[in-house]
């Protein structure tokens, strides 16, 4: 078959990915993530406009993997601090990649405020429940049932609260344009987090106003799980507490 | 020189703008809030922004991306405020963000705040503390410049009387020297080059770049604010080549002070003032040769003793060094209280000078 | 018989054993290796049939996959 004319439809690395030698899980949900991110800047011709702001966690790794401008910042904070860089270079795609750690625990006050004020960057928010990077303890979004390393038995509705819908509270500020939940367990779900990323980049850049993409990935690792089994986990219980579609905006 | 007779947080707010000053982030709390709402009034006439965060934290850290993107930006609050914000101070002096911190004091309260730095790390932020107006201005221009030359967070510890005292100032620009241009702030432009940027506090680098990696890179800060220890010392020494006892006092408490020791000469008695005015690096070697031929040292500071602590530290010991002061604030609980009249200060000069003879 | 429309290229050196390209694989051409690469993971191995649908590369976290379309299919 090797003498068949034939031509290149995939890359393996994203455009303006330096490397793709990571130091994530197997199986992990991130590195899809990034490389969605990654083309969807490159598509929009962004790479000369973009300043991402990048959180805490696994996915951070990103600052060192693409050739965009990064400023690493404190945990929760990136919604503000991409305030500060949006409001110095209004004509930046100004964007920050964070997890739900990040994002649901530490940093709820930051993406609120931000989505209230209708700032024009856009909110990343890769979901897997765990706080991975420091070895799977549960988050403000942890799903009820789900084991972390500190919810042993599962999460407990009456010991720990239930989970904080970040895009659904977005969604209700009226500074937020465009609010989609994206999954990466298939190839489906990939194609459909894409355009939602690009739609988001798209009405911020545009200027309509704050917009938000809450991105499922697995964490086979923090779930206990076998790396196989990751993809139907999130189907089985992530989309049952996180619905995938957009929320507000088209 | 033009003078113009103003407020004296309207006069920061100026000088802060005429050195470039175009991003300025706050939540409110007095007596800071008065050089915040300045800012609310200025900025729209520069083209700059003026935010009003919803919380502290949230106020510094816009700061810090304002920093990090190449602007002049600047922040503040006070006291439990200052608190809020020395996580991302920290941070900024870890990834090297240059920014201003106003911290309009509720008194002499936060000076362990303001110069032993509340974050985690192996940092330093120089802290100018002015005597009045008049300097609260002029340092107001000489920490931006001293931001970007170390590309570092600096502060100012003002005040409520520093907030409200008019003054007439002169806020036209000053020039401090030429900076290096901010080619590795954040605009997006080097992206897909090869060259993009990175700010981090761990400076790790790029795949097709490495960076130094967090142990060389705090090992180049520590030794960076060494640098800054050793050439960014001030302090005003009055009177203290010929002085039995020396008084040392800070920013608003240093005209009290300066009055004390000036009606206390007319009397005869041989007692100067010292004053640092760069709370960190403290001029260590500076007031220990300022109390060269002194019998004590006399620490007057409304608050339970925290200057106190570097004063000894600059004496090591050789003679006493007792505090005059002690925690005072008024019926508000913006501005230091009863104690702050020179009646007061020259009345506990005298009784310490009576416990140590003069020669 | 089988048509095959493209073909993928796998780097197994960054390959770490996940198998999501397994189950991704929508005409099931993939299955994992019995040898292990240099980290100890087993990796995938294509068979005939593959239509360069690109499910595998999209699901890969670790970039193992370049996909190929062939300018006309393959019957074996």
């Amino acid at each position: 078959m090797t003498d068949v004319a034939q031509r290149k439809v995939a890359s393996a690395l994203a455009p303006l990915q330096l490397s793709g030698e990571h130091h994530l899980c197997p199986g992990c949900g991130h590195p899809v993530a990034w490389r969605l991110l990654l083309e969807v800047i490159a598509e929009l011709e962004l790479e000369k406009k973009a300043i991402g702001v990048v959180g805490h966690g696994c996915y951070t790794n990103i600052v060192q993997l693409a050739d965009i401008d990064f400023l690493q910042c404190l945990h929760g904070r990136a919604p503000a601090v991409a305030t500060g860089v949006k409001r110095v270079h209004p004509d930046a795609a100004v964007f920050t990649l964070q997890g739900d750690g990040d994002v649901a625990s530490e940093g709820l006050a930051e993406v609120l405020h931000t989505a209230a004020r209708g700032e024009r960057i856009t909110t990343i928010m890769l979901n897997n429940g765990v706080f991975g990077d420091t070895g799977g303890q549960m988050t403000a979004a942890s799903v009820v049932g789900q084991r972390t390393k500190t919810s042993l038995e599962g999460r407990d509705a009456e010991a720990h609260g239930y989970p904080v819908p970040v895009a659904d509270l977005v969604a209700s500020l009226a500074g937020a344009a465009y609010v989609a939940r994206g999954a990466v367990n298939n190839a489906g779900s990939i194609a459909k987090t894409k355009r939602y990323i690009k739609r988001a980049f798209e009405a911020a850049v545009a200027g309509e106003g704050f917009t938000f993409v809450e991105v499922l990935t697995m964490c086979p690792t923090g779930w206990f799980l076998p790396t196989a089994d990751g993809p139907d986990y999130l189907e089985g219980t992530f989309e049952k507490t996180y619905p995938l579609g957009a929320l507000k905006g088209r | 020189m033009v003078a113009k007779l103003l407020q004296g947080s309207d006069a920061v707010a100026r000088a802060a703008l005429e050195a470039g000053c175009r991003f300025f982030a706050g939540y409110p709390m007095l007596p800071f809030t008065d050089l915040l709402e300045a800012m609310a009034r200025q900025m729209p006439a520069v083209d700059g922004v003026c935010m009003n965060a919803e919380t502290e934290i949230e106020a510094v850290n816009m700061t810090l991306g304002a920093g990090a993107a190449g602007a002049r930006a600047a922040t503040g609050s006070c006291g439990q405020g200052i608190a809020l914000m020395q996580e991302a101070i920290a941070e900024a002096a870890l990834n090297e963000v240059p920014f201003v911190v106003f911290n309009m004091a509720r008194g002499q309260q936060d000076y362990f705040q303001a110069t032993r730095g509340g974050g985690w790390g192996d940092y330093r932020t120089i802290c100018l503390a002015p005597k009045d107006v008049s300097e609260a201005v002029e340092h107001t221009q000489l920490l931006f410049h001293l931001a970007d030359q170390y590309r570092a967070p600096v502060m100012m510890y003002g005040d409520y009387l520093i907030s409200h005292t008019y003054m007439s100032v002169d806020i036209t620009r000053r020039d401090y020297g030429e900076l290096p241009p901010k080619d590795w702030a954040l605009d997006g432009s080097k992206g897909g080059t090869g060259h993009s940027r990175q700010v981090w506090t761990w400076a790790m680098g790029k795949a097709n770049d490495p960076g130094p990696g967090p142990d060389l890179h705090w090992q180049r800060i520590a030794a960076k604010f060494e640098e800054v220890a050793a050439a960014e010392q001030r302090w005003e020494a009055i009177d203290c080549e010929d002085a039995d006892t020396v008084v040392v006092s800070f920013g608003t408490c240093g005209p009290f002070v300066e009055q004390v020791v000036a009606e206390l000469r007319e009397d005869g008695v041989r007692v100067g003032a010292f004053r640092p005015i760069s709370l960190w690096p403290f001029p260590e070697a500076a007031l220990a040769e300022a109390c060269r031929n002194a019998r004590q040292v006399l620490v007057f500071e409304v608050n339970a003793g925290q200057m106190i602590d570097d004063v000894r530290l600059s004496i090591g010991g050789r003679i006493p060094v007792r505090p005059l002061g002690r925690v005072s604030i008024d019926f508000s609980g913006m501005r230091q209280g009863e104690i702050l009249t020179v009646g007061w200060i020259r009345d506990r000069v005298k009784a310490a000078m009576q416990e140590v003879p003069a020669r | 018989m089988t048509v095959t429309r493209g073909t993928v290229t796998i780097d197994i050196d960054h390959c770490k054993g996940c198998e999501l390209c397994i189950a991704a694989c929508r005409p099931a051409v993939l299955r994992m290796s019995e040898e292990t690469n240099e980290n100890g993971y087993r990796f995938p191995l294509l068979e005939p049939g593959c239509t360069a649908c690109r499910a595998c590369r999209d699901v890969c976290p670790d970039y193992c996959f370049e996909v190929f379309k062939f300018d006309r299919p393959v019957t074996s």
